[in-house]
């Protein structure tokens, strides 16, 4: 394993730089979309349950055959990496419109009447009470987006485009275990990373939640 | 001044919680309204800053009908403070204080040094302001809500059930407070709550709700238990009004014993400074007995009968302002001071 990657330190490279943009770029789409469909899911009460539904629905699509069928749907080439990008943004998209949405409701009604009370106009009101209260479940769903778009990625290497996913298509093509091995570690260690990363985020932007009780 | 003119409000399902409501809520002035649950009450304050928008009617602040300013720059101008307290818990306490500075777009600089200046008005050490709500007691994020409400120096404030959800203590510390808050800054005040006896407490005048929002009386606490307007509010006063109704009458007016003349068996025993220390005597347990508490001219009546009651030999002790005792009031002489005062008003 560790001569493997030492002659193809340039091709594990580039796998997993290719396997990181393809998870975050998506990651950055999904989750900036379904910041407004969270919101109107909440906005509009009547919305709620449909967006549930949708979100289930584009969930339970099987990441191959979504992989597969975009390329029709959009007009891209088989093997361009836009279809991975686009499965899933919608795979986050999915899964971050329930999250916020659910954010959002999490709120103490109270609290939003308060700020109301004291001056708060809407839109000021949403970003600078509801969205920071709604953030602790809001990353929580981050968290799973992530992890989630890091292990659909190798899938895509099906499809000719997947990242570290492609050393382990390597590996069973040429009988040969190092390249498979070594593509499991990083997937694992990109994940834990990653992982890590976004809670330490998660502390920094919400020290409230950590303030430990002390009356005086 | 408050102006209430023909206040209407009834809900989509038909429900009517205010009809027809006319009330004046003066300046400077604390007004409480109150009733039992459902009678309106709420709903008739949440009308002063348009949480509640109503059927029909005007309501003026100044002079000026609310209906006519936009509803969030009418709000950051009348404090607001609730229940629970309402706190922010994302943000630290100097910051939930400086929630309406904020909004108004002033600077940083000064609104941490006005909100510090609050803290220490509430009673709250600085040492608090960097912390987050959830670190601090009930009673405590209650006085940051009085500061939050406060800090852009509103000339009016709406106070819906601000000392309900407090143990009956640290609410009685607070009444007082606030009470003694209020009297150095004067602020147009109306307080919502289902306690009569807060009412009587806090409110210059108090407006007592029936249910479908209709007022049963307004009038001062005194007058409201001396003369209940009706049986409703007769009820709702309670039963013991006579008893706090002696409240609102001073001691100064009773004719006291000197220190020789209990008129019981027992002896008043002082300190080398003349203040009362004990009763001795062969009636009682051990043969003496510790003075709990004392009056002097300017408390009230009920402290004095309290203290008759109380007192294990039935005698209240009067005191100077130097706490040297000065008189003695048997509790049978307070009895006929009452019927004679009765019988004269």
């Amino acid at each position: 394993m560790i001569d493997y990657l030492g002659s193809n330190s340039d091709v594990v490279l580039a796998a997993l730089r290719q396997h990181v943009g393809l998870a975050f770029l998506p990651l950055l789409i999904g989750v900036v979309l379904a910041l407004p469909v969270g919101y109107l899911g909440v906005r509009f009460g009547w919305l709620y349950h449909p967006l549930l539904n949708a979100s289930g629905i584009v969930y339970s699509i099987p990441s191959l055959a979504l992989f597969v069928t975009l390329p029709y749907v959009l007009g891209t080439q088989v093997l361009s990496p836009v279809n991975i990008v686009v499965a899933l943004s919608l795979y986050t998209l999915a899964l971050m419109a329930r999250t916020v949405a659910d954010g959002l409701r999490s709120v103490d009604p109270s609290l939003t009447e308060a700020a109301t009370a004291m001056g708060y106009r809407r839109t000021r009101r949403l970003v600078e009470v509801e969205l920071p209260l709604a953030l602790p479940v809001v990353l929580a769903g981050v968290r799973v987006a992530a992890v989630s778009n890091i292990s659909l990625v190798s899938v895509g290497a099906l499809i000719g485009i997947g990242g570290l996913g492609a050393l382990f298509t390597r590996g069973f093509q040429l009988f040969y275990t190092a390249p498979i091995l070594v593509g499991v570690v990083l997937s694992v260690l990109l994940a834990a990373v990653t992982d890590l990363v976004i809670v330490s985020v998660q502390r920094a932007v919400t020290p409230w939640t950590r303030a430990t009780t002390r009356r005086a | 001044m408050i102006t209430f003119e023909h206040i209407r409000k009834q809900f989509p399902d038909g429900t009517v919680a205010v009809d027809d409501l006319d009330l004046e809520l003066p300046t400077g002035k604390i007004t409480v309204f109150v009733g039992p649950s459902g009678c309106g009450k709420t709903t008739s304050l949440r009308m002063i800053n348009r949480m509640v928008e109503p059927t029909s009617g005007r309501i003026l602040v100044d002079g000026e009908d609310v209906l006519g300013k936009d509803p969030a720059v009418l709000r950051r101008g009348i404090g607001y403070v609730i229940q629970h307290a309402g706190l922010f818990p994302h943000r630290t306490i100097v910051d939930n204080v400086a929630t309406v500075p904020h909004l108004l777009g002033r600077n940083k600089t000064e609104r941490r040094r006005s909100a510090l200046e609050l803290l220490e008005r509430v009673g709250l050490p600085a040492t608090f302001a960097d912390r987050y709500p959830s670190q601090l007691s009930g009673g405590q994020q209650q006085r940051v809500g009085v500061a939050r409400a406060l800090a852009a120096d509103p000339p009016v404030m709406l106070m819906d059930e601000p000392f309900s959800a407090v143990d009956p203590v640290v609410r009685d510390q607070l009444q007082q407070e606030f009470l003694r808050l209020q009297s150095e800054l004067g602020k147009t005040i109306a307080l919502v709550t289902h306690d009569i006896d807060e009412a009587v407490k806090l409110g210059d005048t108090i407006a007592v709700f029936r249910a479908g929002g209709h007022l049963a009386q307004v009038g001062t606490p005194q007058e409201l238990l001396e003369r209940p307007a009706d049986d409703f509010v007769r009820d709702f006063v309670g039963r013991d009004r006579g008893f706090r109704g002696l409240s609102f009458e001073s001691a100064a007016g009773l004719a006291v014993r000197p220190l020789t003349d209990a008129g019981t068996a027992a002896r008043l025993v002082l300190d080398d400074g003349g203040r009362p220390v004990s009763w001795e005597g062969a009636g009682l347990t051990g043969g003496s007995a510790a003075v709990d508490g004392t009056f002097t001219a300017t408390d009230s009546l009920r402290l004095v009968t309290d203290l008759a009651l109380s007192s294990p030999v039935g005698v209240a002790v009067r005191v100077d302002g130097a706490g040297r005792a000065d008189g003695l009031v048997p509790h049978h002489d307070l009895v006929d001071h009452l019927a004679a005062r009765r019988s004269t008003a």
